[in-house]
């Protein structure tokens, strides 16, 4: 690997790259680990990320492309500030997740993939994140929010809104 | 934070730490941490896997693999390096139960891993969460480094000359098909998750080509606490050929939803209407799915049965990843089916074709049965297409879709063909406008 001189990323992340890179028995096991903490940096895996990140890996761009495109929460779009998930899988579905999502889509004005116009929300319906015990459950950027009801929602998003809310990155 | 519950039937332990801040390095070794591998050390790989086959421990990640039995498939001599691989993608829809292992008791992980390690001679070990389990991942990367701060990873572990082990974490990033055990090697090696052929299993060519033990999360946090507890003992907590005790996450329609620790062979009925308090609001209950949502559905009368791998599979079903999915009278089954089948096809990653098509057929199928435009050759055709994906695909994706498909169709036929008859829910919860060809 040519050393990078020009990173994109903030010195820690780039630092942080450059250990990723050093500690597997191969280096391209640093791939998905990367893209997902370049997006949380920059908001979405732009043609700059790729770019770079094949550079760091020896990987051709098409390599890191191919990835890219299979994982879900990769994206090449930016999404809102704070990308709200609302868990519509069975264990939320039945009890009563897709009541969280209605009223998330009416609250925030925005559908599937919707992005409000001041970039601070964003909206997905997604499949089970491992919360079923506690459902309905969404995740709002990394953090999780169990046993919801619409009043709850409420709360939780004007949190966020004030920036009051978790944000474990 | 998920909640924790208890109730008298349990036997805690492996949840024996939980709610107690184990996650802390001192208070783990307090409440008896890190004594099993120092045990492991003394006594050396041929004693533990016999402690692991006297446990009778079969794999926590849905398919019952006998653990000890699986360790005993590494070669001995190996020109490649060796590999523990555990999987913690966790994404069955159901299944949280590993979700508060890492919560609540990350350095059982780490130590399982580590015996692991000692008892098949690799010397790196991987930790691998789902994306989506970042406040989860950071949990464990401390403990992995508070690990490695007491001299209990790295070089000469425990301050045994030669004795090494290292752990590396890692992060997925949103897919359930790489929680497949090739797929999820295909992943750490920084590609798709797209399943390898077997032979050759990994045992003998796995992670970077060299032998690799993938195991479950919980299979692997139970290990050190079968060490402590010791394999015949363990075995014996549990049901015939099914050692020890499991994390049973029941949710849906109960009263007290929740992960508890119950011993294999424990009563699926009780489990319901005991430990998780009986059906919500007392109304009737419908249908359960008993160990993740690719599992066949049970009707009311089916429940009376015990939950481990054998008994669940003479009852026609599976005991799966553990996690019990209760219904109550109000769902609709055909909308359930269609939910269920919408993650599988939006999951398969369109390596083989039967998994690729079949899904997509079922779901489009089911989602103009559901709109109201079906007829009665659907439900022909839905049964004909599951049929014909169940032993056909590359990896056992395909079975885990057609499964349930089926069981819904057999126990709740009358239920579908009612539907064409207008005999539905009133309220419609899935918008099917962005079912219809949406891709990611
Ligand atoms: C589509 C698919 C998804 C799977 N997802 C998981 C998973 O999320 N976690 C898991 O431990 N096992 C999962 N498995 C099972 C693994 O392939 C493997 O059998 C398991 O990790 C072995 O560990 P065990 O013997 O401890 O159960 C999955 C299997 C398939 C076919
Ligand atoms: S079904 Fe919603 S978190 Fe599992």
């Amino acid at each position: 690997m040519a050393a990078i001189t020009n990173s994109i990323f903030k010195p820690e992340t780039a630092a942080r790259f450059d250990h990723l890179a050093s500690i597997y028995p191969m280096k391209r096991s640093a791939l998905i680990p990367m893209l997902l903490y370049a997006q949380d940096e920059i908001g979405y895996v732009s043609d700059a990320v790729v770019a770079e990140i094949a550079e760091r890996l020896d990987l051709l761009e098409l390599d890191v492309r191919n990835v890219l495109s299979y994982y879900s929460m990769l994206r090449t779009k930016p999404a809102g500030k704070y990308n709200v998930q609302v868990c519509t899988n069975i264990s939320c579905m039945i009890t009563g997740g897709y009541d969280i999502l209605d009223h998330c889509k009416k609250k925030l004005g925005i559908g599937h993939k919707g992005v409000t116009p001041d970039g601070l929300f964003s909206l997905e319906e997604v499949e089970c994140i491992g919360a079923c015990c506690w459902a309905p459950a969404m995740q709002v950027n990394y953090d999780f929010h169990e046993n919801l009801t619409t009043v709850k929602v409420d709360q939780i998003l004007e949190d966020y809104a004030a920036g009051r809310g978790k944000d474990v990155k | 934070m998920p909640v924790l519950v208890s109730h008298p039937d349990e036997v805690k332990i492996i949840s024996k730490r939980f709610g107690q801040g184990a996650a802390d390095i001192d208070k783990y070794i307090e409440l008896d941490g890190y004594k099993a591998v120092q045990k492991c050390i003394e006594q050396g790989p041929e004693w533990i896997i016999a402690e692991m086959k006297a446990s009778g421990l079969r794999g926590r990640g849905g398919a019952g693999f006998p653990t000890g039995m699986k360790w005993s498939f590494i070669p001995k001599e190996s020109a490649k390096p060796k590999y523990i691989l555990v999987n913690g993608d966790e994404s069955e829809p159901g299944t949280c139960k590993d979700h508060v292992i890492f919560l609540h008791d990350p350095h059982s992980v780490i130590e399982g891993t580590t015996i692991a390690g000692l008892a098949t001679g690799a010397k790196m070990g991987f930790i691998y969460l789902r994306g989506e389990y970042r406040y989860l991942l950071k949990i464990v990367e401390k403990a992995v480094a508070d690990a490695y701060a007491k001299g209990f990873l790295g070089k000469n572990i425990f301050g045994k000359e030669g004795v090494d082990f290292e752990i590396i974490t890692q992060t997925g990033a949103g897919a359930y098909e790489v929680g497949e055990e090739s797929a999820l090697m295909e992943s750490l090696e920084g590609k798709r998750g797209v399943p390898r052929i077997k032979p050759p299993f990994p045992a003998i060519v796995g992670l970077y080509g060299g032998p690799t033990v993938i195991n479950n999360a919980e299979t692997i946090a139970s290990v050190p606490a079968i060490i402590n507890y010791g394999g015949e003992a363990y075995a014996k907590v549990g049901s015939e050929r099914n050692g020890g005790t499991r994390l049973f996450g029941i949710s849906g329609m109960v009263e007290k939803p929740g992960i508890y620790e119950l011993p294999m062979g424990y009563n699926l009925k009780k489990a319901i209407y005991e430990v998780a308090g009986g059906i919500k609001g007392g109304r009737a209950l419908k249908a359960v799915v008993p160990g993740g949502s690719s599992c066949p559905v049970l009707l009311p009368d089916e429940i009376d049965v015990g939950l481990d791998f054998d008994q669940m599979a003479k009852a026609g079903t599976m005991l799966g990843s553990g996690g019990i999915v209760v219904l109550d009278e109000t769902v609709s089954i055909v909308e359930f089916a269609l939910r269920t089948i919408k993650f599988y096809q939006h999951e398969s990653c369109g390596w083989c074709i039967p998994c690729r098509e079949g899904t997509d057929w079922l779901k489009k199928t089911l989602t103009r049965f559901y709109d109201g435009g079906g007829n009665k050759k659907d439900i022909a055709n839905i049964q004909y297409l599951a049929e014909n994906m169940m032993g056909r695909t590359f990896c056992p994706l395909g079975d885990a879709a057609a499964m349930p498909t089926l069981g819904f169709i057999k126990k709740f036929r009358h239920e579908f063909e009612a539907y064409l008859e207008g005999h539905r829910t009133e309220k419609h919860f899935i918008t099917t406008d962005e079912l219809i060809g949406a891709g990611h």
